[in-house]
């Protein structure tokens, strides 16, 4: 009797202890994230990306295998600043998922642990689609990158302390080489400081902040509303006061208004991957780097 | 003379080695004060430009404050009483409709009437269903939502208020209150939310629009890949088909099984199979019989619903901000068995009240695609089928009391229609929608409808559901 006793009070202390994983689920909002947590956790998570690069984050349903994932995910890393406002409130309540509840260790929301730019003033839709607690596309920004990978990667150890070591050791690593890599984009990104862009949206913010760029006007004539050849119009005509060296969109932006604008002006419409994913070149966080400065560095010239 | 020469010219340099001397020394210190200045020069320099860097960092600094204090500001707005006020929205929604049949008289012949509000919105302009939205986190365990529906003519009524866990281990999750049923798959969309701007024939024909349960629910998300969510509801089954019963137990109880998923990045998918059971007493409905005197039919008995339904939506690469198509069909499958008592009484009197065995199995379905085909701008097409099935009316049957004619809304008959819609999105807070349709509801004649529907939401964003 007491050799069972112990037995059944072993399997409950198991019970009890802290969860050891064999591997995380973790379930990345934006290719972005996905591949900050593949640098932290490397081979010991098993991740699933809501969104690729060729999706504009705002359109996003909850869909079934959204809802399937939430339901498995040990961890829900977003951006958080109302970016999946449409969909990440309803993967919370419909997956039964008590881990990634707003205020859990297991919901991680990135835009947090960083300073966002363009918070507005006063919040009224009548201004388009803004976003009250400012911009919420952090990531172009590496030094934004450095400070989530330092919190992501405590939130990790916090929530699966059985391989906390590992993880550290990897941010260490990943952090080491971020921070060469960015002196490195810094200096090869000299020649851009003051080129004058066009924007499909604002999702190019923290780029032109870090690299000293300036925007001289959005396609859209508010955030959020698709541009109108009225806008276009007045936009040709401000080009020709304040000229701009290229027009800068993203992967999932219609090309066709940039196209236009790029005709008109005679000045080069620019693809830029955004992010992990946006192009064949991009398939991490650096190459996400190199190849966005390269392909602005090729239009300076 | 060269004596005084001489002495002048001594004087004279002894005067000018101390000035050569001079000289050199000023070349000295001129040589001297060229370096100071150098040096001099270019420590100004270096503080100039750590001057300008640390503007420069000053200013980030100050961009810094300024979005930190207006964050603090939206924080300190946050603090007091207000603090902890739940997400609130508001829907607005209005129609003008232009319909060749009377509203009033709107009928699905062949099928017991439903009693809700099923017909078409009255001609002319006229306001639709306002619809305010409550919800909220009560606490780590539960979530709250109401939401209330202002109708026209005035009166509030309560289209859900239920709360929900959020805290159940191994993906349960449990609903209490009143809540749209969980059966089908348009039945837990609000009107706003439609894709037309009126319910599918079946879901006006058996469910009254849409099935409503006071009660509980528990559903289950199986620990896989696709989604598999199994569900359960127990109710008071006081909504058609069921009835208010004052009965002790359960009225009326579903189970419903979804399962979805991904194909590729650009296909996503979801099937289900439900079943509703309700057992109506003395549910009731007003019919006419072959003189036109009033008659007031009830039925009691077990009336079942087998729904099974699927969605398929496709986007390019998942993005449907420019073009997207989503393909829906639901089968509906009714079976009624129970007494149904006719009673003349308020009308002609001649047979009083009549009670006999009544049986159906009838079904009905719809399909509807709508495909968006430039940003905001969308086309939609549904074709609604009722199939009147096998009505056995034991009353009918008898042969000696009242005849067919005398269930003139039970007549044999399957409805159809065909509906046609243009709908026009500023942006997702705002639409406006033109819809035609061929409404074959009613034996006789085919309604023509064309509706103009504005559908305006303000407030906290509402839900992408899929």
């Amino acid at each position: 009797m007491p050799s069972k006793f112990k037995c059944v009070v072993a399997v409950l202390l198991l019970l009890i202890a802290s969860p050891a994983f064999a591997t995380l689920n973790v379930l990345a909002c934006e290719p972005e994230w996905g591949d900050l947590v593949k640098e932290i956790g490397g081979d010991k998570i098993n991740l699933y990306v809501a969104t690729n690069a060729l999706q504009d984050p705002h359109h996003i349903e909850a869909r079934p295998s959204l809802i399937a994932r939430a339901r498995n995910a040990d961890l829900a890393v977003c951006t958080g600043a109302q970016l999946e406002i449409g969909w990440l409130p309803l993967l919370q309540t419909q997956s039964g998922n008590a881990r990634i509840q707003t205020g859990q260790p297991g919901y991680f929301e990135a835009s947090r642990y960083v300073v966002k730019l363009e918070v507005p003033q006063q919040v009224d839709r009548v201004q388009g689609d803004v976003h009250p607690a400012g911009n919420p596309y952090i990531h172009l920004n590496p030094y934004n990158i450095e400070k989530v990978a330092t919190a992501l990667s405590a939130r990790m150890v916090q929530i699966n302390a059985a391989d906390a070591a590992y993880y550290q050791s990897r941010t260490q690593a990943f952090l080491t080489r971020w921070r060469q890599a960015i002196t490195q984009w810094e200096q090869r990104a000299a020649p851009l400081k003051g080129m004058p862009l066009v924007v499909y949206h604002k999702n190019f913010s923290y780029l032109i902040d870090w690299l000293g760029m300036k925007a001289v006007g959005d396609l859209e004539p508010k955030p959020g509303l698709p541009p109108t050849t009225a806008h276009l119009s007045a936009l040709l005509a401000t080009l020709s006061a304040t000229p701009a060296k290229a027009i800068v969109l993203s992967a999932h932006n219609d090309p066709r208004a940039a196209e236009w604008l790029a005709g008109h002006a005679k000045v080069p419409a620019l693809t830029l991957p955004f992010t992990v994913g946006g192009n064949p070149r991009t398939q991490d966080l650096f190459s996400l780097y190199d190849d966005t400065l390269s392909l602005l560095l090729a239009v300076g010239k | 003379m060269l004596k005084s020469n001489l002495v002048a010219a001594a004087i004279l340099f002894a005067f000018a080695s101390p000035v050569r001397a001079q000289d050199a020394e000023l070349a000295k210190i001129r040589a001297e004060i060229e370096q100071i200045k150098q040096a001099y020069e270019q420590r100004i320099g270096a503080l100039e430009k750590r001057l300008a860097e640390a503007d420069a960092k000053a200013g980030k600094a100050e961009k810094a404050a300024a979005n930190a204090e207006v964050a603090a500001t939206s924080v300190a707005n946050r603090s007091g009483e207000n603090a902890f006020n739940p997400a609130m929205s508001l829907v607005l929604q209005g129609t003008y409709a232009r319909t060749s049949n009377d509203p009033d008289k709107f009928q699905i012949t062949g099928f017991v009437p439903s009693g809700g509000e099923v017909g078409p919105p009255k001609r002319s302009f006229g306001l639709g269903e306002t619809e305010l939205a409550i919800a909220s986190n009560i606490d780590p365990y539960f979530r709250g939502v109401a939401i209330v529906s202002l109708a026209s003519e005035g009166g509030a009524s309560i289209e859900e208020a239920y709360f929900q866990t959020l805290a159940l281990p191994s993906g349960f999750i449990a609903k209490g209150g009143r809540y749209f049923s969980g059966i089908g798959y348009l039945n837990k969309l609000h009107q706003h939310a439609w894709d037309f701007q009126d319910a599918p024939l079946p879901y006006k024909a058996f469910l009254g629009n849409k099935l409503r349960q006071d009660g509980l629910q528990l559903k289950w998300i199986a620990p896989t890949d696709l989604l598999v969510e199994l569900g359960a509801e127990l109710a008071s089954g006081d909504q058609f088909p069921g009835s208010d019963r004052n009965k002790n137990g359960v009225g009326g109880s579903s189970i419903f099984g979804h399962v979805g998923g991904d194909i590729g990045a650009s296909y996503a998918w979801r099937t289900g199979l439900s079943y509703l059971k309700t057992s109506p007493r003395d549910r009731s409905y007003v019919d006419t019989d072959s003189l036109s005197n009033p008659v007031v039919n009830s039925f009691t008995g077990s009336a079942k619903l087998w729904v099974a339904d699927a969605v398929l939506k496709w986007a390019p690469n998942g993005n449907s901000t420019h073009t997207n198509f989503k393909l829906q069909g639901e089968y509906f499958r009714s079976t009624q068995n129970g007494q149904l008592t006719y009673d003349d009484s308020a009308g002609s009197g001649v047979f009083g009240a009549l009670s006999n065995q009544f049986g159906s199995r009838q079904s009905g379905w719809y399909l509807q695609g709508v495909y968006q085909f430039m940003p905001q701008w969308r086309v939609g097409y549904r074709y609604d089928r009722l199939n009147f099935g096998k009505v056995n009316n034991g009353i009918v049957l008898n042969g000696t009391g009242p005849g067919a004619a005398d269930f003139p809304t039970l007549a044999p008959y399957n409805p159809s229609r065909n509906t046609l819609m243009f709908d026009w999105s500023l942006t997702e807070f705002s639409r406006l929608r033109l819809q035609f349709a061929a409404d074959k509801s009613r034996l006789g004649a085919t309604d023509n409808q064309m509706f103009v529907q504005y559908i305006y939401s303000l407030g906290a964003h509402r839900a992408h559901q899929f």
